[in-house]
């Protein structure tokens, strides 16, 4: 056994986890604040790309960036205006299906304005490769820079996220919406308000992530397809938990990096896809509502 | 109540439309039907194959006004690279203009296969220009398929053939590492069995790592590279799967010189935004290039500079544009071979194909396509309906596409057994009898 | 006025009980079938055969047997896909293996191989509920894809991994034509759309939405939890497994896993969401929805004489779609068979509502 690969396996499923945390956490944040399982988020991911990187064409990175900030919160103001509001009180699936068509809107409108091509995002990442501890193990383990400065952006933004829950009175709204709405909206909380904002939050989460899937793989279509590697993350994690989308990222990334690497060549391999879902549907199993998701208790 | 009236007065309304299909006026025209996708995970691939189609079709009919008098006409249908949608195109498109549709081109190999099944009955002849069923060139058995100027059976036998070139002959390829990464497709798998039959013959070995549709995740796979280090890393990608590729190979620290692509992960989608990232990687060509010839000015001149080009003019010249040209040119070539022999009318697909099946096209010819330098000859027969079988390697510098060798030649010896061995086998299953080409 | 129930009177249990009560619904639904049958194949073109009736009947086919799982028994799937290409390739591998199968026996083993499947992925729902199970079904909709991708045997070891149907031939009879694959698609479809509307009228489709409504509360009740989720997933994949056998065989005629990816699966999905959940009539109007919306909005400006890029044809139509989607969940959350019922009863009351 080469120790030397498998920590570099283990590495890069890790660095791989942290990425789908970043599509992850957009998915639970929405389900958290308001119980809809928001499909839209790979085609929010793409979208945020797209704009950031065509205004990039024409200012620096910067306003760019904040100008993309603003058109997310627009979009979070607009759905919750043309798609939450009407559809309050229904069930679950309803909302789950809105955010479909969602999906479809967003990748037509976004495509439309910006664009079907491939564009190159550079936001100054590294691409070449650091080699560790060479004098330990035979050929060094190797780390991805890229990786690495993604997995800095990603811990920065759980950082954020978690002062703004913890310390903040929106913060507070926002995880009273999430415990009980009416019980919440009885406070004098304003749930339409809460929504705009978990959106907009969600929206910002997924221009993050969109910036740094896109400057690994380049904007486009594409991009809005990473929502279903995010998806076994999301349920192992367990949809109401941000933490839980953490952990999850990293068991996932991890999990499906050694079964590819050291199953896959028995059965002749692309297995990390469905091992993925296999991985968390095992979780499942032993706990229904994943690692760190609410109990819940079906009372009659 | 009303809203329900109003929706369904506009569905009976699309319905009636769907139903009338369309009466045409008898003109002399020819009809040719245009399967893209322009939009999808596949889409930056997609449009400028499809914009270099139609900009040849345009330039036929603004510079010639037409092929020999008979104007061109065409309609674009999206498929979205899904088997399901090029069905419906295929059904939609194929009775249009006089006399019906000339040829498909279904620019996919999942419809490539599920219209190989379609043609026969309707008489249309189906163009895959680099692409489709590799032993589909056995036209005896596969009397409507027409995988002109190279399968991915001659693309991988080159491919290994300009290794061991350079690895300085047969006998040096012996304990040699080859890894072929591919799309987890119909597509990505075609030239496995080709490989295969080269690993047996000169004892490489050959390590298979399929990437699941559409591969933006590729990490484990390159870990594998990293830890088996071959010799060369073959890429049989599309689309996102390719830059992908590109950026994972420097995470590994894979040298880019020794990764060679398909002539379908050799375009400038796939290397741009990898950046620098795919300096010095290498593709099997289509034959042609990125390079602009006599043909790219008269696009500009006839359709471009009047306002009309399909695309944007910098795309003029790229590697899938200069596909989608040769692609038409095919067409348009095929058209004018059929018209030799049954007259400067338009022409049926049935007639279309005698002319896909007949085609000569040689220097001279090449000359006054204005594509000289881009393509070798081309000449098909009732046994070959691929017309040529030879490729080049170019390479990536950072900033164009540049040759890197010289032409070579599918080894018929590998390949012609194993296409009668496969064609023989369709049409065991399908019952079909072979036609007795010595009498055509 | 015409459609009035005055007058019919029912004496009996079984009167009471049959499957279109009102005598108007019973001369309407033999009236559609006939005109399916008979009149439909004398005016129809090719294309309308092959690249709508015939995707639509199948698709509405495998809508019906997705409903009675997510409508009827509340169990989202979304690995409808899947269970299509466990069907698709069942058919196949019996088709080649023992030419000698009678077309219609090769359909329903496929379906049996693809109830076997099904219920094996659908056992997670004894335990998992909601969006976790959907997402769960996601596994079996990824590893089967791959598993046929990547298992010879299945293929029968064609080296792309790209199989082709056989001709079809049913005592005798070779169905190639479209009129001909249109008849037999219809025939099958109208013998499940019958099977399906008198499950649910039977105990086990009271079971199954007794289940759906609230699982606890029908466990309670007396309904085992563990028949009503694996009978509803059995027979729900069954007629997903002919739905796949038919869409490969007659449809595609030549197929790859791609053509049963996830796409697939949301598309089900959508059908009976946009039809209606719960109701059989709502799956054939959802797939007529879904099949024919997209096809018309990308040929509509082509008839109305508009000049549009296809790009931007192909975009709006996912635009136009997807807000239509939207639009359709605000306006009747119950799908278009509810619209319908809307529809009818008004009827009954017209022209004097009160």
């Amino acid at each position: 056994m080469n120790w030397g690969f498998l920590l570099e396996v283990i590495l890069g499923g890790l660095m791989a986890g942290v990425l789908y945390s970043l599509v992850a956490l957009g998915f639970v944040l929405i389900y958290k604040a308001s119980g809809v399982f928001n499909f839209a988020q790979g085609a929010m991911v793409l979208f945020a790309a797209l704009s950031l990187v065509r205004l990039m064409e024409h200012m620096p990175f910067l306003a760019a960036f904040v100008l993309t900030l603003a058109i997310m919160v627009l979009l979070a103001i607009g759905i919750e205006r043309l798609v939450l509001r009407p559809l309050v009180n229904q069930a679950p699936i309803i909302l789950f299906m809105a955010t479909i068509g969602l999906t479809y809107f967003l990748d037509g409108f976004g495509q439309t304005i910006w664009g079907s091509d491939v564009y190159q995002l550079n936001i100054g990442m590294p691409k070449e490769p650091i080699i560790m501890a060479e004098s330990l193990v035979n050929g060094g383990i190797l780390v991805n820079k890229e990786d690495l400065y993604a997995a800095l952006i990603a811990a920065i933004l759980v950082a954020g996220l978690a002062l703004f829950f913890q310390k903040t009175a929106t913060g507070r709204a926002l995880r009273a919406v999430a415990d009980d709405h009416q019980a919440a909206q009885s406070v004098g909380i304003p749930l339409n308000r809460i929504w705009v904002i978990v959106w907009a939050v969600s929206g910002i989460v997924a221009l993050v992530a969109g910036m740094v899937w896109g400057s690994k793989l380049g904007v486009q279509f594409s991009l809005s397809l990473i929502a279903l590697k995010a998806l076994p993350v999301v349920i192992l994690g367990g949809f109401e938990s941000v933490p839980g989308a953490i952990i999850g990222g990293l068991i996932i990334g991890v999990g499906e990096k050694l079964s590819e690497v050291y199953l896959g060549p028995y059965v002749g391999g692309g297995i990390e896809y469905w091992f993925a879902y296999v991985l968390a549907l095992l979780f499942l199993l032993v706990r229904p509502e994943g690692l760190f998701g609410e109990k819940h208790i079906d009372r009659v | 109540m009303k809203m329900n009236l109003r929706v369904s007065a506009v569905a009976a309304l699309g319905a009636a439309m769907i139903i009338s299909g369309g009466a045409y006026a008898q003109a002399n025209e020819q009809f040719v039907p245009v399967l893209v996708y322009r939009t999808g995970p596949y889409a930056p691939n997609g449009v400028p194959v499809a914009n270099g189609f139609v900009d040849y079709l345009k330039l036929i009919n603004a510079r010639d006004g037409g092929i020999n008098g008979v104007k061109l006409t065409w309609e674009e249908c999206e498929t979205g690279y899904a088997t399901d949608r090029g069905i419906e195109c295929y059904e939609r498109l194929k009775g249009k203009g006089p006399t019906g549709a000339t040829a498909f081109n279904p620019l996919s190999t999942g419809i490539t296969y599920a219209l190989t099944e379609k043609v026969g009955a309707d008489k249309i002849p189906l163009f895959t220009t680099g692409y489709g069923r590799s032993e589909s060139k056995d036209g005896s058995v596969f009397k409507w398929n027409f995988p002109f100027m190279g399968t991915y059976w001659v693309a991988a036998d080159i491919l290994v053939q300009h290794v061991t070139k350079k690895e300085g002959g047969a006998d040096k390829m012996k304990g040699k590492k080859i890894a072929l990464v591919y799309h987890d497709s119909p597509y990505g798998k075609e030239p496995i069995p080709v490989l295969q039959e080269h690993a047996k013959r000169l004892g490489f070995e050959l390590l298979t790592l399929p990437v699941t549709h559409p591969g933006v995740e590729q990490k484990a796979t390159w870990l594998q590279i990293r830890q088996q280090r071959p010799n060369y890393v073959f890429l049989w990608g599309w689309g996102v799967m390719n830059s992908t590729a590109m950026k994972e190979a420097i995470a590994v620290g894979y040298p880019r010189s020794q990764m060679f692509g398909v002539w379908w992960a050799g375009a400038e989608p796939d290397v741009l935004t990898a950046d620098d990232a795919a300096k010095g990687y290498n593709a099997i060509t289509l034959q042609h290039g990125a390079e602009k010839t006599t043909v790219h000015n008269e696009i500009i001149k006839h359709v471009h500079d009047k306002g009309q080009g399909t695309g944007e003019k910098k795309e003029i010249g790229q590697v899938l544009y200069n596909r989608g040209m040769i692609s038409a040119m095919l067409v348009v070539e095929a058209v004018r071979s059929a018209q030799g022999k049954f007259g400067k009318k338009p022409l049926k697909g049935e007639e279309v194909r005698w002319g896909a099946e007949n085609l000569k096209i040689d220097a001279a010819r090449i000359k006054a396509l204005g594509m000289e330098g881009m393509i070798q000859p081309i000449a098909t027969s009732c046994a070959d309906h691929e017309g040529a079988q030879k490729a080049r390697i170019h390479s990536w510098d950072g900033d164009k596409w540049s040759f890197t060798s010289d032409w070579y030649q599918a080894d018929e010896k590998v390949l012609g057994p194993m296409i009668a061995a496969a064609s023989k086998k369709y049409a065991a299953e399908k019952n079909i009898t072979p036609r007795d080409c010595s009498k055509e | 006025m015409l459609y009035r129930e005055a007058g019919q009177f029912r004496t009996t249990y079984q009167a009471d009980q049959q499957l279109f009560p009102i005598r108007q619904d019973r001369i309407a639904v033999l009236l559609l079938l006939a005109f399916a049958f008979a009149v439909v194949p004398l005016f129809a073109s090719e294309y309308l055969f092959r690249a709508i009736l015939i995707p639509f009947l199948i698709l509405a086919l495998t809508a019906i047997g997705l409903n009675l799982l997510v409508g009827y028994c509340g169990q989202i799937s979304l690995g409808t896909g899947a269970f299509m290409a466990v069907g698709a390739y069942a058919a196949y591998n019996f088709a080649i293996r023992v030419p000698s199968l009678n077309l219609l026996l090769v359909f329903v083993l496929a379906g049996l191989v693809a109830t076997v499947v099904g219920v094996l992925f659908g056992t997670p729902s004894l335990r998992i509920k909601g969006f976790y199970l959907a997402v769960a079904t996601l596994a079996a909709q990824f590893f089967i894809d791959w598993l046929f991708a990547r298992v010879g045997w299945f293929t029968n070891y064609t080296p792309s991994g790209s199989v082709t149907a056989p001709q079809l031939n049913l005592f005798g009879w070779t169905i190639d034509s479209p009129t001909e694959k249109y008849w037999l698609v219809l025939a099958i479809v109208c013998l499940i759309a019958l099977a399906a509307k008198n499950l649910t009228r039977s105990a086990i489709g009271r079971a199954w939405m007794a289940t759906r409504d609230m699982d606890v509360a029908a466990e309670i009740i007396g309904i085992r939890p563990i028949y009503a989720k694996l009978s509803a997933f059995a027979v729900s994949s069954f007629f997903i497994g002919i739905g796949g056998a038919l869409w490969a065989f007659v449809h595609l005629g030549s197929w790859e896993p791609l053509a049963f990816d996830i796409n697939r699966s949301f598309n089900l999905l959508f059908m009976i969401i946009i039809g209606g959940l719960g109701s059989i009539l709502g799956a054939f109007l959802g797939a007529a929805f879904i099949t024919i919306l997209p096809l018309f909005l990308n040929q509509l400006p082509a008839w109305l004489g508009i000049n549009v890029s296809t790009a931007t044809i192909s975009h709006m139509e996912f635009m136009i779609f997807g807000a239509l989607i939207v639009f359709f969940l605000i306006v009747e959350p119950l799908g278009l068979a509810r619209l319908w019922t809307i529809g009818k009863e008004k009827l009954r009351l017209w022209p004097f509502p009160h």
